[in-house]
């Protein structure tokens, strides 16, 4: 039984996000699901009428941010889990440079990120409990050729995330990064990624490893793999095609 | 007022740890400052907890998600008269301030608690009692006037010849705010009690102690040790006290300098750290040696040998160790506290006592006391005596803890015995119906109509129990 009673998924609609919801529910947890999809939603509360509820929301709006999370935690009856894993990975072709697709990337998966988890950051300070999770991505370890911003919006999920963990583990609170690798998904499909994760086993291992509060990817693999990816040196990285 | 946001929320615990939520707090210091905080629940569409020191051992000062009205600093003594004894103050001033204002023109407390750091207005809301409870009754009983704000937006001045009086004392702040209370002090002459140590080999001479004093002494109390079994069954330490009487016109014991409590043990070791070693023996193994440490020592020193003692080391004990509650830590604990009539309360203590050993749930520490009925409420009050039991608390036990709980609920039901809402944790809600009584909870549901109609009170406790 996981140890969660009450948890917001932002990002809720689809992949990692909704199989989230759906464990946590079966775990017994109360889940708020925030997405922009509302039908989305009505499917997640009508498989658990009881533990689910959906708030529509475009992560895109700052500005309701603070107000629409206190709501949620009063709806919830409490707050212990908060998991980010909102995110979009427009194609982008190889020598294109579109501000509007990069924008929004930057929007979505740096920005909607700051303005939820600062919220529970706050509010996990003051009660000195609770645990963040920020889905980011084995794509932010190193610029490449094929993302550019979704790779520096990963980036920047995977520093920013390690700012909060070193403000908020000497009041008792949780901060775990994850960094899948490749995951089936609604993102990813059109990518025909090989060797892809389901989304559903990608979720369970983020479940079992959110009290890690550390740096986490899904597979030892991806750890060796991404390790020497860091490490490549850059005149050499230049010349490859991932 | 600004409505709930994260910049205000904060985790609210029960003294026994268990017990934890969070809420947003606020702590005004006027009446015009809680009329607020209910306009910011009325907006936001939150109920409101009151909560004073938090010295409830389970969930009756919390509430998650609601607002947490913190009354600690309405703290002001607004009244103080040495010839009369009447102190009137703010709810939120503590048992310690009162003593400290009034001791040394030779007033006492007339009921305190174990610990003296209970706020008035919290002890009134539970109506409190002390180990004189045979005697002295509950706290309310010497309250002259209280002032109620109710959520409606009423202010109240109630006195004891009002119904309302015995609804708005013992109703856990359910029915509306207590914001200030006028106590009649109880006159002194000496800050010494006389204290006869008894030790009982058995349930059998606890209650005879009990018998024997409870027309003649001022206090009485009684320490069990869980532990023992068979013929030792009940086995522990019986205190009976007395005031005494100083011809001296200001006898220096009544002096501050008198009634602190020592910071050290034997002058040097601090008293601040016990808890941290009294966690390594917090064990079940552990407790049963000190238990029994602390028997054997009663046989064979002091027994049957009055001393002194000073009225804060005699009445506060459990201020002694200073945040001992964090022995118990991580889990916490919870204090199960059943009173029961005398006629039935040997029989019903001795088979609580059976069943924790039979679970191998023994109690870490017992408290044996001697009560009287009172008209309040919510009332825990009977004609007979109370169990006070401390349980450990660990995430695997804590089931286990429950479902022996409720096991002797049934007995002290059937008993036609009461529980007490600031001890309580475990009750079900039938286990509350059960022992107020459908007419107690018409009462309450009834003058909550008028006072709250809006439902704005309540606390975890409440909506456990299903009392709002």
């Amino acid at each position: 039984m996981s140890k969660y009673h009450h948890a917001i998924v932002v990002g809720a609609s689809s992949g990692i996000g909704r199989e989230l919801t759906l464990l946590l529910a079966e775990s017994g947890c109360k889940v708020a699901a925030v997405a922009r999809r509302g039908d989305r939603l009505e499917e997640l509360e009508r498989a658990h009428p009881d533990l689910v509820f959906g708030v529509v929301h475009d992560v895109i709006a700052y500005d309701d941010v603070p107000a629409l999370f206190v709501e949620t935690t009063g709806r919830l009856g409490g707050l212990d889990l908060v998991v980010y894993c909102s995110g979009v990975m427009p194609e982008v072709g190889p020598s294109e440079f579109d501000f509007a697709k990069d924008r929004s990337m930057i929007e979505v998966n740096a920005l909607g990120a700051v303005a939820w988890l600062n919220q529970a950051a706050t509010r996990f300070q003051n009660t000195r409990s609770g645990t963040i999770v920020g889905v980011g991505s084995v794509a932010g370890e190193r610029g490449r050729v094929g993302q550019p911003v979704y790779n520096a919006s990963k980036a920047f999920l995977h520093a920013y995330l390690e700012a909060l963990r070193n403000r908020l583990s000497k009041h008792g609170v949780t901060v775990t990064t994850i960094k899948p690798g490749p995951v089936q998904t609604e993102m990813t499909a059109r990518l025909n990624l090989a060797g892809a994760m389901p989304a559903k086993d990608a979720a369970r291992m983020i479940l079992a490893k959110a009290s890690l509060g550390r740096d986490c990817f899904l597979k030892p693999t991806h750890r060796l793999i991404f390790w020497i990816i860091r490490n490549f040196p850059t005149r050499l990285f230049r010349k490859l095609k991932v | 007022m600004d409505g709930p946001s994260n910049e205000r929320i904060g985790r609210a615990t029960g003294f026994g740890m268990v017990a934890q939520g969070d809420g947003y707090w606020y702590r005004p210091t006027s009446v015009e400052g809680i009329r607020d905080v209910f306009e910011a629940a009325r907006r936001s569409g939150r109920k409101v907890v009151i909560r004073g020191s938090g010295r409830s051992y389970g969930d009756a000062a919390l509430l998650p998600e609601g607002l947490i009205l913190d009354f600690r600093r309405m703290n002001n003594i607004l009244a103080w008269d040495p010839e009369t004894g009447l102190l009137t103050a703010e709810a939120g001033v503590t048992l310690e301030q009162i003593w400290r204002h009034t001791l040394e023109d030779g007033w006492w407390p007339p009921v305190v608690s174990g610990t003296m750091f209970p706020t008035l207005g919290g002890a009134l809301a539970m109506n409190i009692h002390g180990k004189n409870a045979y005697r002295k009754g509950t706290i309310g009983e010497h309250v002259t006037e209280i002032e109620v704000l109710t959520p409606s937006g009423r202010t109240l001045i109630l006195q004891p010849d009002d119904d309302a009086f015995y609804e708005a004392i013992s109703s856990a702040g359910l029915l509306g705010v207590i914001t200030r209370a006028t106590l009649q002090m109880k006159r002194v002459s000496s800050g010494d009690l006389r204290v006869l140590p008894l030790s009982c080999a058995d349930w059998e001479e606890q209650f005879a102690c009990m018998e024997r004093f409870e027309g003649d002494a001022d206090y009485m109390v009684g320490w069990v040790d869980a532990f023992a079994k068979g013929k030792s069954c009940g086995r522990g330490l019986f205190h009976a006290a007395w005031y005494l009487d100083e011809p001296a016109e200001r006898p220096s014991s009544l002096r501050m300098d008198r009634q602190d409590l020592p910071d050290t043990i034997l002058g040097f070791f601090p008293k601040s750290m016990v808890w941290r070693y009294l966690k390594k023996l917090n064990n079940r193994w552990g407790m049963r040696q000190i238990n029994w440490a602390k028997y054997t020592a009663s046989r064979l020193l002091g027994h049957g040998k009055p001393h002194p003692q000073s009225l804060v080391a005699f009445s506060f004990l459990l201020d002694y160790v200073p945040n001992w509650q964090r022995a118990y830590l991580p889990g916490g604990f919870i204090q199960y506290q059943s009173f029961v009539p005398k006629e039935h309360a040997r029989r019903v203590f001795a088979e609580q006592f059976r069943m924790q050993q039979e679970a191998r749930l023994e109690s870490f520490l017992a408290v044996f006391k001697r009560h009287r009925p009172d008209r309040f409420l919510l009332s825990h009050g009977v004609d007979g005596y109370s169990l006070a039991l401390d349980f450990k608390v660990t995430e695997r036990n804590w089931p286990e803890v429950r479902r022996l709980a409720h096991r002797m609920n049934e007995l002290v039901l059937e008993a036609g015995g009461r529980f007490y809402l600031a001890k309580d944790a475990t009750l079900r809600p039938e286990d509350a119906r059960a022992y107020l009584g459908d007419e107690t909870l018409t009462r309450l549901r009834t003058r909550k109509a008028e006072w709250d109609p809006e439902g704005l009170l309540s606390s975890a406790q409440a909506e456990r129990l299903g009392l709002v």
